[in-house]
């Protein structure tokens, strides 16, 4: 698309396009070594402010909050992904009294802010007497809750753009609802909504980091403990860089499977057709 | 009602400042994005590399990192010093941006090719092509999309409230000072977004009805 915005360049156009590269290059360059810069100045790259993240049982708590993240990811992903999928079979159910119901679900949580609905399960649970509340259950209850609604309507969308010919002829042959639902449209709205579902995911993935707030002892609160030590400096930059780094890692792991597993099931559907038309042809 | 009522200073000046937040920071994640986006549809490869590097790192960024490193690291530095709310400012107009200009981005591509080459056939050269012709068309196509980027910077600006700017997010520690219910003080908050939420797709839906004819 980009290429139709402009002309291909002459000999004029090129020779600006070089000038205005060098350009942008050497502010991209100043903008970075004033940040680099203005770091190697106030000490962030001294060796004391470092060494707090040389000690290996540092290195274990690191590790072991990278895990703490992980685990409140993973266990979000598998229940909002369970949510999602009973909300949108709910939403499109032909009662209302069950559609209704899931319709404002959906609506009402992702209207509220994830903080606030984390605070709700941390801070307002236990006073009215509700038990066992850890910071763990509060982030993962809100994740789940605001996921699982966004994620309904993803499923949603994808179900309703299926032609209709599909659920049409899963009636025909006699399948009932439920069975048109999971059988013949879950599967494909899944695939061809496989890029926001990772999406989405990659989300759940970076607001784990809210539970910085909410004291959960993720990569993000072990980074601000550490930064907080002033025996070694307050390496407060430091550990933010480690944090971003492994963040950033984390969702660009994420969205390469994303992506392996994109190309994977665009190359099964192929398979599944054939062997498909395989069988309608034994059987024919 | 009585923890409203008792505490509504608390509310008015916590929503007040939420409020200022979301408009501030929407203001100026609107004008970094589009230009972010441009910058993406150059025809200078430098400049694409530039805006899809940052797009590609803050994306990846959680808004609280972002937010803990303008509030708690860049005081380190010993540059201008900045208070909290103008930090909670530019960490969150940083990162809406990269989702503005995501936005952008593919309501440039959902404009019709025949446009852009008919701008280009009567001469115009690529800014007067995008800036003229491209982008007003762009943005009408990208009003849900756009909306959604701002309501999420609302419910957003909640984690400034970790670093301390006093606004929505933060009138429940205020409350619990005062010994008020923690579960009646969040609800109302709560019901607040969710009343602020409907307002915005409310706005969403007129635009969306206007500008729908014009093309």
């Amino acid at each position: 698309m980009s290429s139709v915005l402009f002309d291909a360049p002459g000999p004029k156009a090129r020779a600006r396009y070089r000038i205005l590269g060098v350009v942008t290059a050497l502010v991209i360059i100043a903008i970075v070594g004033f940040v680099v810069l203005r770091f190697a100045q106030s000490g962030q790259f001294d060796a004391k402010k470092w060494q707090l993240f040389t000690f290996p049982l540092v290195q274990q708590t690191i590790i072991q909050s990278v895990g703490a993240t992980l685990s409140a990811f993973a266990t979000a992903a598998v229940f909002s992904l369970v949510l999602g999928v009973f909300l949108a079979f709910g939403r499109l159910s032909d009662r209302k009294w069950i559609s209704l119901p899931c319709y404002g679900f959906t609506e009402l949580f992702r209207a509220i802010p994830l903080l606030i609905l984390m605070m709700i399960f941390y801070y307002g649970l236990p006073p009215l007497g509700v038990q066992g509340i850890t910071p763990f259950t509060a982030v993962v209850s809100g994740l789940v809750l605001y996921n699982g609604s966004v994620l309904a309507e993803v499923f949603r969308a994808g179900i309703e753009s299926l032609p209709r010919g599909q659920s049409e002829a899963g009636y025909a042959i006699g399948l009932p609802k439920s069975a048109v639902m999971t059988n013949i449209l879950l599967p494909q709205a899944v695939r061809s909504m496989l890029p926001v579902i990772i999406s989405q995911l990659v989300v759940i993935l970076k607001d784990t980091a809210l539970g910085f707030i909410v004291t959960y002892n993720e990569i993000l609160f072990q980074a601000k403990y550490f930064g907080s030590q002033a025996q070694y400096g307050s390496p407060i930059i430091p550990s933010a860089i480690i944090a971003g780094v492994l963040y950033v890692g984390m969702c660009l792991i994420l969205a390469g499977i994303a992506k392996w597993l994109e190309g994977r099931m665009r190359r099964n559907v192929k398979v599944v057709k054939v062997t498909k038309s395989e069988i309608v042809a034994i059987e024919g | 009602m009585n923890t409203l009522l008792n505490n509504s200073d608390l509310f008015i000046t916590g929503f007040r400042n939420t409020l200022i937040l979301f408009f501030i920071s929407g203001f100026f994640a609107l004008i970094l994005g589009t230009v972010v986006a441009t910058l993406r549809v150059s025809p200078i490869p430098a400049m694409r590399a530039a805006a899809t590097l940052y797009i590609n790192v803050v994306r990846n960024t959680p808004l609280t990192l972002v937010l803990f490193f303008f509030a708690l690291g860049y005081p380190k530095l010993g540059l201008v010093e900045i208070d909290f709310m103008t930090a909670a400012t530019i960490g969150l107009s940083l990162y809406t941006a990269t989702y503005v200009a995501e936005a952008v981005r593919s309501g440039i591509n959902t404009v019709p090719v025949g446009q852009a080459e008919a701008a280009r056939a009567i001469g115009l050269p690529f800014t007067q092509t995008l800036t003229l012709v491209i982008l007003p068309q762009a943005f009408r196509a990208v009003i849900p999309p756009m909306f959604s980027v701002f309501i999420a910077l609302l419910k957003n600006t909640t984690v400034a409230a970790g670093f301390s700017v006093f606004e929505a997010g933060a009138i429940r520690s205020n409350l619990s000072e005062r010994g008020e219910p923690a579960m009646a003080g969040l609800l109302w908050i709560a019901l607040v977004f969710v009343l602020l939420v409907f307002i915005l797709s409310f706005v969403q839906r007129k635009l969306e009805k206007k500008w729908k004819v014009a093309r």
